[in-house]
């Protein structure tokens, strides 16, 4: 496993995450982990790498995270970005306690169960796996660059710089045109909110913009249901 | 005296004191081009490691400007065309002479997503948190769960 932080903020923004100093009780609720499992899974054995420039993002077409790619022995892609296993109900979450409903907080862990039991799969079976899609499918599921968005990364590049190099509000606006460009790109949305205020550095992008924004999908998903053999129908968005 | 321009192009970051904005115009001087950008001025056209284009006959008198001819001392190329010719976009800011260029839409050449076959997936070269250097390509021959994420 590589883990890659989609984060301006470099190190500083995702070492607490990496080796977290704490973990609130209600993600224990949310991920289905006992306090040895929490324990346990607090401190990586693999690789986590940090990606300022958001360059993985533009080279697969990655709008969101969290977002999972296989890739096999020879560097090919067994199963292109996708949202491994994560819902919507975070949309349902009591912003105060931060519990979600146990309905969507059971469907969660078995979302993630089904996911990560094809990884499992993958693993042990490789190509053999009914997980590996076929050339034509990745194509299919991949995100093509197109005009449109490669202006949109060329605006959130413009935005990132402008805002490291003290213009925060010709920042903001050049990040802002990346948003309206590709406004499906959530990446581009929550990176701008932390890069609009210095104190969110690290910190989640929770806030009434985000959450305005996750507003207005209505019945759109945040996520999209992760299409995978096995994994049952998804609950509502909201 | 012209304003210094900034390029952001690919992993590079480049303020260029010779460079110049002329309203859509980015005049590089060549000296400076590959520093900036990893293109090169050749006989055989403007090269990027292994892989050349050759510049289109119509198109040469309105990217370069300054002396042809061997050595060539003050030639300039008009960046900002010849990156557009290849498929990249750009924004700018004007007023702080910052250039940032959107990634290559290759337009009628194959692509990983347009050939048939495997998708190969796009090396990278990103450091962990104490800095090491980290590819992709450091993995072959291992299964590999690429896992994105962010603090936001």
């Amino acid at each position: 496993m590589i883990a890659v932080a989609f984060d301006t903020g470099g190190p500083a923004a995702v070492r607490d995450f990496i080796r977290p100093a704490q973990l609130l009780p209600p993600m224990f609720q949310f991920m289905g982990w006992s306090q040895s499992l929490a324990e346990k899974a607090a401190v990586p054995a693999y690789p986590c790498l940090i990606d300022e420039r958001h360059s993985l993002g533009e080279a697969l077409g990655i709008v969101n995270v969290p977002t999972a790619v296989w890739i096999d022995e020879d560097g090919m892609i067994a199963r292109p970005p996708e949202v491994p296993g994560a819902t919507d109900a975070f949309r349902s979450m009591n912003l105060q306690t931060r519990e979600v409903s146990k309905e969507r907080a059971a469907d969660g862990r078995v979302r993630r169960q089904v996911y990560v039991d094809a990884l499992r799969d993958w693993i042990e079976r490789g190509p053999a796996s009914e997980h590996v899609l076929a050339p034509d499918e990745v194509r299919r599921r991949m995100r093509g660059l197109d005009p449109n968005a490669s202006l949109a990364a060329a605006h959130f590049r413009l935005g990132v710089w402008l805002s490291q190099h003290g213009e925060r509000d010709a920042g903001q606006r050049a990040l802002e045109t990346a948003v309206r460009l590709e406004p499906e790109a959530w990446r581009f949305r929550r990176q701008k909110i932390v890069l609009s205020d210095p104190s969110l550095t690290g910190q989640l992008a929770a806030t009434p913009e985000f959450w305005q924004a996750v507003q207005a999908l209505g019945d759109r998903y945040y996520y999209p249901p992760t299409e995978m053999a096995g994994m049952p129908a998804p609950l509502p968005p909201r | 005296m012209a304003m210094a321009q900034t390029l952001l192009y690919g992993a590079l970051e480049t303020e260029l004191v010779g460079a110049a904005a002329d309203r859509d115009q980015l005049w590089i001087p060549l000296d400076d081009l590959e520093r900036a950008t990893g293109w090169t001025a050749k006989p055989e056209g403007l090269c990027q490691g292994e892989r050349c284009v050759p510049v289109p006959a119509a198109r040469k008198a309105g990217w370069f400007d300054g002396p042809d001819g061997p050595g060539g001392e003050g030639r300039r190329l008009d960046f900002a065309a010849f990156a557009t010719y290849l498929g990249h976009t750009v924004a700018r800011d004007e007023e702080r002479g910052v250039w940032a260029f959107g990634p290559a839409v290759d337009r009628g050449a194959s692509t990983a997503l347009t050939a048939s076959g495997p998708v190969a997936a796009p090396d990278f070269r990103l450091p962990d948190l104490d800095g090491k250097l980290h590819s992709l390509s450091d993995y072959r021959g291992k299964k590999v769960l690429l896992y994105c994420w962010s603090s936001w």
